[in-house]
Parts: C-alpha cells; sequence; structure tokens
C-alpha cells in the first residue's frame, strides 16, 4: 500500500512538474494565405510567451484541406491544430473529432468574437474552432474609372445597376473588364459567389425536403445573369479566374469592379502589390430587391483535433493567434490595415483601425450576412455560400464545372443546370437523404 | 560511323537541332530568369527577358517562408534511400531472371510492370489507416518503403534488360574456375553490370525526387519533401509568379544538376532493352 | 552444370522482390475490394455496413464515368502520338552531326527532371494563362485575342504539358536505338540510291519498333494515373477528367470511399485491358 502511495505522489509530483516546465512542440496545418504566413513569421512571440515551439504545415488550400480532412478522418493524429474553414466545422465538431473551446480564459474574451463568426463556427452552441480571420464578400470598385465615366456606385447598390455600369466601364482594347467574377470551379470558387448571388435572386440549394432546386426559375434568372454579364463585361479566359487570379488582375488595373472576399480589401489598396491602390471604393455585394443580398460569410479558423497529446499548448497557441494582443502585435509591426479582420468586435471599435478605409463596409458586410437564415425561400440548412453537410463540397464541385463550362461556353445556362440537378439529385440519393 | 558531311548540312541540322532544344528548354529557362525578377516585372507587357534588374529577393523570401534545406534533405534522403533499397532487392531477382529464365519470367516481369497501374487515389484510406497502425506517418521511413515498392518493377525491368546483355559465357567460365554462386555475383557479374546499375539507380532518384501523391499525403513537418515544399507556393493572394518561380527553381535544381552531370551514365540505362 | 542447384538458387533471390511486390498489390487491392462493397463514409461517421453493387452500380451509371474513360484514353492515346512522333524526329535529328551536340541533348532531357507539379504550375501560370501568360502575350504581340487555354482547349492544353514532360524520355530511348543501327546497311541503300524517306521507312523504322514498344509500354504505365497535373490546372474542368481524378473526386472531395474502391476496382480493369492490348504487340516485340 505504501509503496503504492508513493507511486503515485510522485507520479503526481512528476506530472505538476511537467505541466508547468513542459515545452511542447505542436505541428499546425494551415492555408499558404497572406494573413497565416504572416501569423507564420511571428512565432517567435508565442514560444517567447510560452515557451512551445511549432512547426509548420503550409499547404496550398485545395491540398491542406484534403490532407486534414483524411488525417481527421481516420484518426491520424498528424496535427495539433488544424486550420479549417466554417463548413468543416460545424461538420466535425459534430462527430465529435474537435476539442470543444467552451473554457477558454476570461482575458481571452470570447464574447468579444463577432455573433456571425460564433455561430458559423459552432454545433448546437458550443464552439469549436476560433476565428483566425474572417470575410464576407464585397464590391471593390475603382473610383477614378467610376469619375470618369460620371458614374456613382451608391453604398447598398442593386445587380441591375451593377450589370449597367459594367458594361459602361469595359474598354476591351485598354485591356479594362467591367466586372471581374469568379469562374473557376470549385464549391469555394465559382460555387461560393454563385450560391451567395443565388441567394439574393431569391434561389436556393434545397427545399425543406432536401430537393434539389436547379429547375426553379431563380436559379435559371441567376446563371442567366452572371452569363450575359461576364460575357460582355468580363475578363477573357474567366473559367479559369479563382480569387487569387482576380486579384491580380484588379491590382493590375483590369477590373473596374470586383466582387469579392473582404480580405482582399488589404491587398488591393497597399501600394507594395497593387498599383491602383488609391483608387479602391468599396460598397455592399448587389441585391436584387428581394431581401437578401449576394454576400457570403467565411472564416479560417484554427481547431484541435480530439486526442491529440499536446492540447494544452495547442490551445495555448489558439490563444495566442486569435486574440486582441495578437491584433497589436500585428498593428505595431505591419500596420493596422494588415491585422486579420472580421473576427472581433473590439478592432471596430478600436479609433486605429476605424481609420482602415475599408474597416467599416467589412463589419457591415460581415452583419448582414446570416448562415442561419441565407435564403429568401425557407432551407433546412446552414451556411451562406455553402451547405453545411458533408456531401457538399464534393457536389458543388460538379456544380461548379458545369457552371464554368457554361462559362467556358460550351453549353448553355439550360443544359448547365439540367446536369446540376440530375447529378445533385444522384448524389443526395446516394448520401441517403 | 565516319560519315562524309557538307559542313553546310551540319550547319542546317546544328540549327535545327538548337532550334528544337531551345524550344524544349524555354519553360524551364524561363522559370529561372522569372525567380530573379521582382513580381512586377515578372507579369510586365511587354514580357522582359534579360534586360531586368535582376534580385535574389524572392530566394530570400521563400527561404524565409520555408526551412529549404530541412525539405531538401528529406527529399534527398528518401529518393536514394528508396531507391539503394530497391537496388538491393531486384539485383537479385534481376540476376535470376536474366540468367535463369523460364517460361513464366516475362509474365513475371509484366505483371510486375502492371502493379504500377493501381490507380493511387483509390487505395489512399487503405495505405493511410496501414500507416497509422504502424506508425510510419510522417516518418522517412515509411516513404522509403512506399517509394520503393513504386519504382520496384521498373528497377527490376531496368536491371534486366541491363544483364541480359551480360554474355552468359563469362559466366559459365567463371563457374568452371571453381566460383560459388557468391562469388559469381560479387566479382563477375557486380563490375559488368555497374553501369547499368547506376543509370538504374539515376533514373529512380529521379522518379522518387518527384513522386508527388504519397510523398505530400503521408507527411506532415518531419518527413515532408519538396514536392510538400512546392505545394505551399502554388496559390498564394496577389503576385506570385517570382516567388513561384524562385520555389520551383529551388524545388528542381539538385536533381536537373544531377541530371545533366550524369547525362552519360543516365542515358545508357534508359534504353530498357529496347535496344537490339 | 548444377541446374537445379542454380534454379533453386534463382527462385530464393526472386522471391523478395516477388513476395514484396505481391503483398504491395495485394493488401492495397483486397482492401479496395473491401471497401467497394461496403457504404464507407468517413464524414458519417466511417464504415456504415454492407452495400452490395450498389457501389458499382452508382459509378458506372453517374454521367461523368463514360467521358472520364473517354478522356483518359484521349490523353493517353494524344500524348504517346505525341511523344513518338516527335520524339523520332528528334532523335533523326540529334543523331546527325553537328555543334555542341551535348549541349543540345542536355537542353532536350531537361523537362524530364522537372516535377510534374512544378511543370504543371509553370505552364498554367506562365505560359496559358489568358492574361499574363506568355502564349497570351504572343497572340496580341500578333494582333490576334489570346485563348484562355485551360478552359477552350483543355484537354489539349494537358497533352501539351504531359507531352512535354516526356518527351525527353522518348527521344532518349528512341535515340539509343537510333545509335545502335547499322551504318553499314544505311549507307549500302543511301549508295542505291534510295531516298530518305524510303531508307526511313524500310531500315530505320522497323529497326525502331522494338524501341517504340519499349516506350509505349512505359509510358502508358505512367500516363494512365496522371494526376497533378490536372489537379494543378484544371481540377477536371471542361472535360479533362480521367477515370483517376473522377476517384480522387469520390474520394476525397465527396467523402465517400466506397464509391471511389469501386471506382478503383473499374480503374484496375482498364488497365487491365490496356495492359493485355499492350502484351498482345509488346509480347511479340520484346521477344528476340
Amino acid at each position: 500500500m505504501y509503496a503504492k502511495h508513493a507511486l503515485r505522489a510522485a507520479m503526481a509530483c512528476f506530472l505538476t512538474v511537467a505541466g508547468i516546465a513542459q515545452a511542447d512542440v505542436i505541428t499546425i496545418a494551415t492555408v499558404n494565405n497572406g494573413d497565416m504566413i504572416r501569423m507564420q513569421g511571428l512565432t517567435s512571440d508565442f514560444t517567447e510567451k510560452t515557451g512551445h515551439q511549432v512547426e509548420w504545415v503550409t499547404l496550398e488550400e485545395n491540398v491542406l484541406r484534403q490532407r486534414v480532412t483524411t488525417d481527421i478522418t481516420t484518426r491520424g493524429g498528424q496535427f495539433d491544430i488544424m486550420t479549417i474553414g466554417m463548413y468543416e466545422t460545424p461538420i466535425w465538431g459534430a462527430n465529435g473529432w474537435l476539442v470543444p473551446l467552451d473554457d477558454l480564459p476570461a482575458a481571452y474574451d470570447a464574447d468579444d468574437i463577432l455573433p456571425a463568426m460564433r455561430d458559423g463556427l459552432s454545433h448546437d452552441g458550443t464552439l469549436y474552432a476560433a476565428p483566425f480571420y474572417g470575410e464576407s464578400s464585397m464590391i471593390m470598385y475603382r473610383t477614378d474609372l467610376f469619375k470618369q465615366a460620371g458614374l456613382t456606385m451608391p453604398e447598398a447598390p442593386t445587380w441591375d445597376f451593377v450589370a449597367e455600369a459594367a458594361r459602361q466601364l469595359t474598354d476591351k482594347d485598354n485591356e479594362v473588364y467591367g466586372i471581374c467574377l469568379r469562374g473557376k470551379a470549385g464549391w469555394g470558387e465559382n460555387m461560393a459567389f454563385l450560391t451567395a448571388m443565388g441567394n439574393s435572386f431569391g434561389a436556393r440549394w434545397f427545399d425543406e425536403d432536401w430537393k434539389a432546386q436547379f429547375d426553379s426559375d431563380a436559379w435559371k434568372e441567376t446563371l442567366s445573369f452572371y452569363l450575359d454579364l461576364m460575357n460582355d463585361a468580363g475578363p477573357p479566359g474567366a473559367s479559369n479566374n479563382g480569387f487569387n487570379e482576380n486579384l491580380s488582375l484588379f491590382q493590375q488595373g483590369k477590373c473596374a469592379m470586383w466582387i469579392d472576399a473582404t480580405v482582399a480589401a488589404s491587398f488591393v489598396t497597399n501600394p507594395a502589390d497593387s498599383t491602383v491602390a488609391d483608387h479602391v471604393g468599396f460598397a455592399l455585394a448587389p441585391d436584387d430587391g428581394k431581401g437578401k443580398r449576394g454576400n457570403w460569410l467565411w472564416a479560417w479558423a484554427l481547431g484541435i483535433p480530439a486526442g491529440t497529446q499536446k492540447e494544452a499548448a495547442a490551445k495555448a497557441f489558439i490563444e495566442w493567434a486569435t486574440s486582441k494582443d495578437y491584433l497589436a502585435l500585428v498593428a505595431e509591426k505591419e500596420g493596422w490595415a494588415n491585422v486579420p479582420p472580421g473576427t472581433r468586435a473590439s478592432l471596430y471599435a478600436n479609433p486605429e483601425y476605424e481609420k482602415v478605409p475599408f474597416a467599416a463596409m467589412t463589419l457591415k458586410s460581415i452583419e448582414t450576412a446570416d448562415p442561419l437564415h441565407p435564403t429568401v425561400d425557407p432551407v433546412p440548412y446552414v451556411g451562406v455560400q455553402f451547405v453545411a453537410i458533408p456531401e457538399f463540397a464534393g457536389i458543388a464541385t460538379e456544380v461548379g464545372q458545369e457552371f464554368s463550362a457554361a462559362l467556358a461556353g460550351q453549353q448553355s445556362a439550360d443544359e448547365a443546370l439540367q446536369k446540376a440537378q440530375a447529378l445533385t439529385t444522384d448524389a443526395m440519393e446516394a448520401a441517403g437523404y | 560511323m565516319a560519315r562524309a558531311v557538307t559542313p553546310k548540312r551540319k550547319a542546317i541540322t546544328t540549327a535545327l537541332a538548337w532550334a528544337a532544344g531551345l524550344v524544349i528548354f524555354f519553360p524551364i529557362l524561363w522559370t529561372i530568369l522569372t525567380s530573379f525578377k521582382t513580381e512586377a516585372q515578372a507579369i510586365s507587357d511587354p514580357p522582359v527577358f534579360l534586360f531586368f534588374d535582376w534580385t535574389l529577393e524572392n530566394y530570400g523570401i521563400v527561404q524565409e517562408r520555408s526551412d529549404y534545406m530541412r525539405f531538401l534533405w528529406n527529399s534527398v534522403v528518401i529518393s536514394l534511400g528508396s531507391t539503394l533499397l530497391g537496388v538491393a532487392i531486384a539485383v537479385p531477382a534481376a540476376w535470376s531472371m536474366a540468367f535463369v529464365p523460364s517460361k513464366r519470367t516475362k509474365d513475371i516481369l509484366l505483371w510486375m510492370l502492371s502493379t504500377k497501374m493501381l490507380p493511387a487515389v483509390g487505395v489512399l484510406y487503405p495505405i493511410y489507416l496501414l500507416f497509422i497502425r504502424f506508425g510510419l506517418l510522417d516518418s522517412r521511413a515509411g516513404l522509403v518503403v512506399v517509394i520503393m515498392l513504386i519504382n520496384l518493377p521498373i528497377i527490376v525491368w531496368m536491371l534486366y534488360t541491363y544483364f541480359r546483355e551480360i554474355p552468359g559465357e563469362i559466366l559459365e567460365a567463371a563457374r568452371m574456375d571453381g566460383a560459388t554462386l557468391k562469388e559469381e555475383i560479387l566479382y563477375v557479374l557486380t563490375p559488368m553490370a555497374v553501369p547499368g546499375i547506376a543509370s538504374t539507380v539515376l533514373l529512380n532518384v529521379i522518379l522518387a525526387w518527384n513522386e508527388a501523391f504519397w510523398t505530400l499525403n503521408l507527411t506532415a513537418a518531419k518527413a515532408a519533401p519538396l514536392t510538400a515544399f512546392i505545394a505551399s507556393y502554388s496559390s498564394p493572394e496577389g503576385l506570385f509568379y517570382a516567388k513561384l518561380s524562385a520555389a520551383s527553381t529551388m524545388a528542381i535544381a539538385p536533381i536537373l544538376v544531377l541530371g545533366w552531370f550524369s547525362q552519360k551514365q543516365l542515358v545508357r540505362g534508359l534504353t530498357f532493352g529496347a535496344v537490339k | 552444370m548444377a541446374t537445379r542447384h542454380s534454379r533453386s538458387a534463382a527462385r530464393l533471390m526472386m522471391a523478395p522482390a516477388v513476395i514484396l511486390l505481391l503483398g504491395w498489390m495485394l493488401v492495397p487491392l483486397t482492401m479496395t475490394l473491401w471497401f467497394s462493397f461496403r457504404k464507407y463514409l468517413p464524414l458519417r461517421g466511417g464504415d456504415l455496413g454492407w452495400a452490395g453493387l450498389e457501389n458499382y452500380s452508382r459509378f458506372v451509371s453517374s454521367s461523368a464515368f463514360w467521358p472520364s474513360v473517354q478522356a483518359t484514353l484521349i490523353i493517353v492515346g494524344g500524348v504517346l502520338a505525341i511523344t513518338v512522333c516527335l520524339g523520332i524526329l528528334l532523335a533523326l535529328l540529334l543523331d546527325q552531326p553537328m555543334w555542341g551536340q551535348g549541349v543540345v541533348r542536355i537542353l532536350v532531357i531537361a523537362p524530364f527532371f522537372v516535377m510534374p507539379t512544378v511543370s504543371a504550375l509553370v505552364w498554367k501560370n506562365m505560359f496559358m494563362d489568358p492574361v499574363n501568360g506568355l502564349f497570351a502575350h504572343l497572340f496580341k504581340a500578333f494582333g490576334a485575342e489570346p485563348v484562355s487555354w485551360l478552359s477552350q482547349a483543355a484537354l489539349p492544353s494537358i497533352i501539351l504539358i504531359v507531352s512535354w514532360q516526356w518527351l525527353p524520355f522518348a527521344t532518349l530511348i528512341l535515340l539509343t536505338a537510333i545509335q545502335s543501327l547499322d551504318r553499314e546497311q544505311l549507307e549500302a541503300a543511301e549508295m542505291d540510291g534510295a531516298p530518305p524517306l524510303k531508307r526511313f521507312w524500310h531500315i530505320i523504322l522497323p529497326h525502331l519498333s522494338r524501341a517504340v514498344t519499349v516506350v509505349i509500354l512505359i509510358q502508358t504505365i505512367f500516363l494512365l494515373s496522371v494526376f497533378a497535373e490536372i489537379f494543378v490546372t484544371t481540377q477536371g474542368a471542361f472535360g479533362t477528367r480521367t477515370l483517376t481524378y473522377l476517384i480522387f473526386q469520390r474520394v476525397l472531395e465527396s467523402q465517400n470511399v466506397g464509391l471511389g474502391s469501386a471506382g478503383g476496382v473499374y480503374a484496375i480493369i482498364l488497365a487491365n485491358i490496356v495492359a493485355l492490348f499492350l502484351m498482345r504487340i509488346v509480347g511479340k516485340n520484346l521477344d528476340r
């Protein structure tokens, strides 16, 4: 008995010591976006504060997603923190694959996280991943070109205004295109845009019985409007343009308008990369008078896979990377415009940040997105530009390929919608809906 | 061999061949050039070819973002390790196929090649689960084994075709002199086969170096080779041509240099028994 | 001669390679077969029980199936045709006496050393990009409208990229074969006044048949599983979804391992049909 007690005491003693002094090496999988790369550069600050080291696995978005999904579903345990989005978080959280983040310390001030972000990253009211940066989408436009053409962009334009302005501003001889929109196939590329656009036209993915809705008039109107607009006023080869391609077009002054992620605002206004940095204005994503705007809601967030041996260190990292202090740290080193946006209310209340030209419009866009009620007609799903079910990514990528082929002129809008309807119905049957 | 060739004809073929060579090489050349440009110059219209401000800043940025040497070392270990292990296993097999052929030898060879036709994606989950069970995820050892298995058929095939060109009489003579099987392989066969083995090693190092599916999917931080290094540069935000070019150049440079220096050996081994 | 001794020794020496490859083939194959009969959805909790032949029928009845088989065959066939034809021409050219032969040969084989991912990225961004790509600049310089290669001509573009990577391989093998050609025979034909085309057709081409066979055999094996080039460029859009890519979509994007495994079994069947077809022609040529 005595020996057992002694052993236990020794163990307890050891564990306490270990708990204080243990410096772990955690492995973090992340995507190669600018804000994450900046975070990597600042890792030393985290190591100084906590003693923990970080190994980074930085991958392109598609590779990352395939990598972390394989690992989480097989319990591979390769990562202590995974960078995941608003799509994965509720699904994985519901499966019990993520460590709940409901015990964050008071100093972290979890209530400061914007409600839209919090809702999107929770399942049944429990937060499963902390937002690193959040975004909606909005119009970025060239103030100089608008002025030249005698046009004024309202703060909340309609699709009709946007389309008319785009056609008027297109000057193909000088390689200026009225509007740049995503056309590259993928659920996170053209389908993110088109699903959000569809919301404003009254379209939806599924009705309340999970029946695919691509045969509806609303979708037909959405797709034809998009195709006509892009054919008249879009850049060549738009069916291969995703976020990055459009960003680089806009930075080179080849787009008069661009509707895309709010985070792009800091890139297009950065004189180091952008030739048009001084002439960018912002407006809310367009609507069609039906009560919903065509803007989405997304967050890249940090989650901890259940079962990791280094949960404490991983939590410490998340508390560091998504804290108010981290925002201040980035602001100090790189300026307020480069702070990861869209996660905390306190950031938008900060008088320094209010001076950033796109801050107000970003917040307004995020606030108008409602992941719980994304569409005009009721739907059984959560998610603005996606449907939070495991099958969605696969289905939407295939649908996206049909729409992309339509944009490339290889099929008509009707053909694309017919195929979309058929393959969605088929995949939903396979999934047992 | 000595053919009388007019200088005119030689000039024409030279011009043609250089033109073809430069066209084929151009994408690589352009990548290397772009890696020394600034991002703005990389997309300038019209494109600049040589007259730009040469800069090393892209290499600096890439190195700052990811520790190149670690990825490089993993690539070296995995490609060399898998190749050497593969050759060690393949030499006896190829020897016996070449010198003691049976009716089934050719079937076995073709069957070995056909194992390469199984689509890798289809077995990702099974292999991933196996790797978890044996604790091989993100380990160089695991990758060495997998890449070795992927390339083993090619190694056996190449060595087999090479061994077959070694005249059997020499071996018989050695046997007459009382050489044991071991001695026969070690002292007679191996010296003659060194060029063949060398080119086999070279080709398979290249194949292993460029393997991008398993090396990407079975690694995380510790064992990730250059294929994973490049996966973080494929489409970052903003202008990225120059950085992408720098990363690409860094990823292919070692193998390109190796290939060029050992060109003769490689060419000799690439026959796959195609000659004769 | 200790024939029996060396036979059993030979078998022993072959054993490690054969056993390893058998394991490498059988373990994943068995698992693929097993999963293909299961309803296995990793994101819905994993193995959800027996599915019978449902995965098989669903995979084939999908509208994507036949186009994917077609795309696979077009890519394999297209790349083979281009690399073999250009390879023969290049090999003939490189065989001629010239200045700087070594350097030219280095230039020609260089693409072989480039990782597929890198080559796809370079082609996609720096050449085929419709705005900043070099081809676009070239077209504009001649007053033509830039083509967006990867959507308007997606399949040919991919064939071009893959051919560029494999052309060195074909060229080198064919070059070695040409160099082993009996010069005297060729020169005798030249003396007899046979025109170049005839010499090529009756002497060179038959001599190359074995090399061509080897090129086709080895390349087909690699080409059937082309993946990185598609993943990086079109992600399977615009008719470039090959069977391998379709399986990738089923397994990783739709997270339906059962369905993907059934696809894997089909891919194996297709590979075997191609292999059988190859062996018919190759088998004859490989015998001495």
